[in-house]
């Protein structure tokens, strides 16, 4: 519908333009952004310092518990750090705590040495997978596997941690391993070790995981069990 | 316009516009972790958590947030508590936390809590938009609960985590699978559809009845 021709409207009918929209000051945009950024940051800081020793002290619970499986219950374990191709006990002059690796060596009841425990992560199909596995290196045999940090495809991926016909395969599996499909396994061969069918990329994650794992921290656990003994 | 009661701003989210079953929004998490009911729990409660303390601040700073900058700041809301709940959720219960992996995180993009507190909290007092929000969480919570039993019983033959049937059930894993959350969610789609229009049907005969 076109409105009557009022006072002062333009001849052709148009319609009269709409009022300016209400002025924003750029200043108040900013202001309501900083303070709620500011008000948002305050709270994740108070969050975190409540949480976050709640969270370490669950983390370190959580590798001991890991280590005491992957070892096979240990009943003494020694932290060892590694400096280069070194271990040792003593933590490296100079280093971050924080940021130095660390390798567990378990004794049994005897007090004879049963394996290192050596947690590594790589990333796996959807974020960075976090293995740790318990090592011979007189045997070159792994004593056991536990995947401790995993965002894989529930249902698919997350079966390298909860599949535990797989994880069982890891149990006195000579390294380097290799991964293969279930119907290509050669009975016998220790090395070998059956991909889960539809999370191959992370079975072979995990493979790789230990693979590299143990071809760069292999000849220093070797040369540290042999000055041990 | 008739006047809104309190209980129509609560029960609305719930059945009517359920956001699930209704409005199909926020299906991400319903397809991703409702394989277990255990999941499906502890992301409902996380998302309560969310939906409600965002609706709060959105609807109490109504009137000092610009229209400009309101996504931003709604975004900013939601962001902040979601991390929140994601330090709460690793401190108190890790194994969980785990579990749902990404998922906690992907709360910030879930549709159902930007649109209510675009449609609702942005628009009304505080009090209904707590109750609105209230209401479409546990909407939320039922529809998880709903798809994670389905999806836990016939996918690994349990109710959070107790075995239900003997060592001869084989375990239909398709349905702890992605396919088996498409199947499950369209089959309760497809109930609720008919279910809504045998109700109708009926009422429909009612009314002629009486007309007659």
């Amino acid at each position: 519908m076109t409105a009557p021709h009022a006072h002062g409207a333009p001849a052709n009918g148009a319609p009269p333009p709409p009022p300016p929209p209400p002025q924003v000051r750029a200043s108040s945009l900013l202001t309501v952004l900083a303070a709620g950024g500011a008000i948002a940051g305050f709270l994740i800081v108070v969050v975190y310092g409540w949480a976050a020793p709640i969270i370490e002290h669950n983390k370190a619970v959580a590798l001991q518990g890991a280590i005491g499986e992957v070892l096979k219950h240990p009943t003494q374990v020694d932290t060892l750090f590694v400096a280069g191709d070194t271990l040792g006990t003593q933590l490296p002059a100079g280093e971050d705590p924080k940021r130095v690796e660390r390798i567990y060596l378990g004794y049994d009841a005897d007090h004879r040495p049963i394996g290192y425990a050596i947690a590594v992560g790589e990333p796996g199909f959807s974020d960075v997978v976090r293995v740790i596995f318990g090592y011979d290196p007189a045997t070159k045999q792994l004593i056991g596997m536990k995947v401790i940090e995993s965002k894989e495809t529930p249902g698919l991926g997350d079966k390298i941690e909860k599949d535990s016909a797989f994880v069982q395969q890891f149990r006195g599996a000579l390294t380097p391993l290799a991964g293969v499909k279930p119907d290509r396994h050669k009975a016998g061969d220790k090395t070998q070790i059956d991909m889960i069918t539809g999370a191959t990329i992370s079975s072979r994650a995990v493979i790789r995981i230990i693979n590299n794992a143990l071809t760069r921290l292999g000849p220093a656990l070797e040369r540290y069990s042999q000055e041990a003994k | 316009m008739t006047e809104t009661r309190p209980m129509d701003d609560l029960l609305r989210g719930i059945w009517r516009e359920n956001p699930i079953f209704v409005q199909t929004l926020g299906l991400c998490p319903t397809l991703a972790v409702t394989n277990s009911v255990e999941n499906a729990v502890a992301m409902a409660t996380a998302t309560f958590f969310v939906l409600v303390g965002s609706c709060f601040f959105a609807s109490l700073f109504r009137r000092y947030i610009p229209n400009e900058v309101r996504i931003a700041t709604f975004v900013l809301i939601i962001a902040t508590f979601v991390t929140v709940a994601d330090m709460m959720l690793e401190a108190i219960v890790p194994g969980i936390h785990k579990a749902l992996g990404a998922f906690v995180g992907l709360i910030i993009v879930n549709c159902i809590i930007l649109a209510r507190q675009e449609a609702f909290a942005s628009k009304n007092p505080v009090g209904r938009a707590v109750l609105d929000a209230i209401g479409y969480a546990f909407g939320f919570t039922i529809a998880m609960l709903i798809m994670s039993s389905i999806r836990e019983v016939l996918g690994s033959g349990s109710f959070l985590g107790y075995h239900l049937f003997g060592k001869g059930y084989e375990p239909w894993v398709f349905f702890t699978l992605p396919p088996g959350g498409f199947i499950t969610l369209g089959s309760v789609l497809l109930f609720l559809s008919w279910f809504y229009k045998r109700r109708e049907a009926r009422e429909k005969a009612i009314e002629l009845r009486m007309a007659a």
